[in-house]
């Protein structure tokens, strides 16, 4: 890294002094602007940034900041790690954390899906992870059959060594034009975009043998032509990681459920290609106790609330395994951009386990939520603000679920120190 | 009325992108209401279509699931036969180009429908995404439509049917234009829950299957339709006059 053109010294230098007084001025934490003026000055700043290092790439449609904290941490155990924690997850958030630390010999990036190709382009990681691909916020994510395809050019005929959550057909068919790939068997929870076979468009069976007692059968094959389930090298079963050796890894994570398991899974078998054995890696995982707020517990007025977030169907899903049914329950949604204008998405996410828990209905959007919920049958309390809901509720332990900006509004009210 | 309803969800597994299952449950729900029980057919892509439903439903996709699904339906020809019977259809956004003669593919080339529908589509220069609003042909005499659109497409309406509605805010067909209706058939742009943001239309596809329908506790439906009509046509919209909009 010392060796570093001096008009990319600059606007790295420039980059950093622009993040700092975004920060010191109350308007963000500076990984966005920072990397935007760095970029103006020498496009080619996130190319130079990255060469001399071994970087690894995260993305996928959930769990990309999670994964990248997890494998951060592990890869702290062989030396200084340059990572995008804060997610901002394109060019100008890369910038920003390459420069942020810019003689650390490892980096880890979290990338928006439509920018892995033109990431990996740019900064010629050696290393990829994919964990899953699920309808996101169709209003501004890209269409993701579309999205695989693209993923298939980026990796065709580069080096890169791919990690990649081989239970998701999709991410399977995406990685699977990659010079080498390492295959993880995390799971799939959520199956409702992965019917057809991304290859030829006939149906997908399920099932097989039922493989390792781990949330039913994880196998999967077309009827129609051969694309199936390649073998796996790293599975996740149940609390476990089995390694390639066969060696079996108790995880005790602190971060809950299975998506969590199913990302360390993924984050051993990358640090694995760094060169860091699961035993150094594992005791590193289990010191992440929250990611950017994500199942924090937070402290008002005698109520514990733990903040869960979910911005899609997948994600909805994820955080009901995670949450407690016993407890009641807080859904706040916005659509901002970030969220995604549309609310369409409300309509996949099966409400019906809520049965039974108060529920209580906030956010910018809280009228599209309560329509789904009158349809799915599910009693709610509407409340005008995420404050009223948690004043109506008694003292105790309570869930919160909500979407990105409503999440980051909860975290604002609580001093974003969560 | 009729005894008992059925709901068929054509491709669940190729067209259901965008929240289409909210116009399934929608149509279950207020059939219930009214004392009548829905059964739902999910019917996948590998399956024949059944034809003795009576209100079949298609929804949105990306473009290769889109020409998968018209090729499939054209051999199936189930669909073709109960909308010959007089089964209700509501074709959405790319199920509702399907039914057209003609629709672009990924590489803009033509593809061929369904014929149900006297429309042609092809793919236009932008997206058109965002909230749309439109006034609907007074003869079906419903309610100001609302709801969500996302899609590349631009749709000729051929003399063989009527615009479901003019727009007011939004692109729909592209000719200021939104939808159309033929029969006993209703296309739209309006992707996803569109039954929710219009309980009207939902009543509308009912009453063709099941007869007249009483009248059912609206009130969420109301109140998010004025939020969003509110939103995207003004603070004034939320006070209409009288008759104009349920």
């Amino acid at each position: 890294m010392s060796q570093l053109p001096l008009r990319a010294q600059l606007a790295s230098a420039l980059g950093r002094t622009a993040a700092t007084l975004s920060r010191a001025t109350g308007r963000g934490d500076g990984s966005v602007i920072g990397g935007r003026v760095g970029l103006m000055l020498e496009p080619d700043l996130l190319r130079k940034l990255a060469s001399d290092r071994k970087l690894a790439l995260v993305s996928a449609t959930n769990g990309k900041t999670t994964t990248t904290r997890l494998i951060a941490s592990a890869l702290m155990e062989l030396g200084e790690v340059a990572t995008n924690a804060f997610g901002a997850n394109m060019p100008a958030g890369h910038v920003s954390a390459l420069s942020g630390a810019k003689h650390a010999p490892f980096a880890v990036l979290e990338v928006d899906e439509k920018y892995l190709p033109e990431v990996l382009d740019t900064t010629n990681a050696g290393i990829v992870t994919l964990m899953n691909l699920s309808r996101d916020q169709m209003d501004r994510a890209a269409e993701i059959w579309l999205l695989a395809q693209k993923w298939r050019r980026a990796f065709a005929g580069k080096p890169a060594h791919v990690i990649a959550n081989c239970d998701d057909p999709l991410v399977t068919w995406g990685a699977s034009t990659a010079a080498r790939v390492t295959w993880v068997s995390g799971g799939q929870r959520w199956r409702e975009d992965s019917w057809c076979c991304p290859e030829c468009g006939g149906p997908l069976d399920r099932g097989g043998s039922r493989e390792m007692g781990q949330q039913g059968s994880v196998h999967w094959a077309c009827r129609e032509c051969t694309f199936h389930r390649p073998e796996p090298d790293w599975i996740l079963d149940g609390e476990d990681v089995i390694d390639p050796h066969g060696r079996r890894w108790r995880l005790d994570l602190q971060l809950p459920g299975e998506a969590n398991r199913s990302n360390a899974a993924i984050a051993l078998a990358t640090v694995d290609a760094f060169g860091l054995d699961p035993a150094r890696a594992i005791p590193r995982l289990r010191t992440v106790a929250s990611v950017a707020g994500r199942y924090t517990t937070v402290e008002r007025d005698g109520r514990a609330m733990r903040l869960l977030l979910a911005k899609n169907p997948a994600g909805w899903l994820e955080a009901f395994e995670v949450s407690d049914p016993r407890l009641p329950i807080i859904l706040s949604i916005n659509a901002q951009g970030p969220d995604g204008r549309d609310t369409s998405w409300l309509w996949d996410v099966d409400y019906r386990i809520l049965r039974g828990r108060p529920v209580f209905v906030t956010g910018e959007r809280r009228l599209d939520l309560a329509l789904r919920l009158d349809v799915a049958g599910i009693p709610f309390q509407l409340c005008d603000s995420f404050d009223q809901a948690v004043a109506t509720l008694p003292l105790g332990r309570i869930d919160v679920i909500a979407n990105y900006t409503a999440f980051q509004q909860i975290r604002t009210e609580f001093g974003r120190a969560v | 009325m009729q005894s008992e309803l059925t709901i068929v969800w054509i491709y669940p597994d190729l067209l259901s992108t965008y929240g289409d299952q909210g116009n399934v449950l929608v149509l279950e729900q207020r059939a219930r209401a009214r004392g009548v029980p829905a059964r739902i057919h999910y019917v996948r892509s590998s399956d024949p279509v059944p034809q003795q439903g009576d209100i079949y439903l298609i929804g949105g996709g990306e473009d290769r699931p889109q020409i998968l699904g018209a090729e499939r339906l054209r051999k199936d020809g189930g669909l073709q036969m109960a909308v010959a019977r007089g089964a209700a259809l509501l074709a959405v956004c790319a199920g509702y180009q399907i039914m057209g003669s003609v629709f672009g593919g990924e590489e803009g080339q033509p593809v061929p429908g369904l014929e149900l529908l006297d429309i042609s589509s092809s793919r236009g220069e932008r997206r058109a995404v965002g909230e749309l609003a439109a006034e609907v042909d007074p003869a079906l005499r419903l309610p100001t439509l609302t709801g969500f659109e996302n899609h590349m497409g631009v749709t000729r309406l051929g003399p063989g049917v009527r615009a479901l509605s003019r727009t007011i805010v939004g692109t729909g067909n592209g000719d200021g234009t939104e939808g159309c209706v033929a029969g006993k058939i209703v296309g739209t742009y309006l992707h996803g829950p569109a039954l929710a943001r219009n309980p009207a239309l939902a009543d509308l596809l009912l009453s063709w299957a099941i007869g007249p329908l009483p009248p059912m506790n609206d009130d969420w439906y109301q109140r998010l339709r004025d939020e969003r009509l509110a939103a995207v046509l003004g603070e004034d919209a939320s006070n209409p006059p009288e008759g104009s909009r349920r």
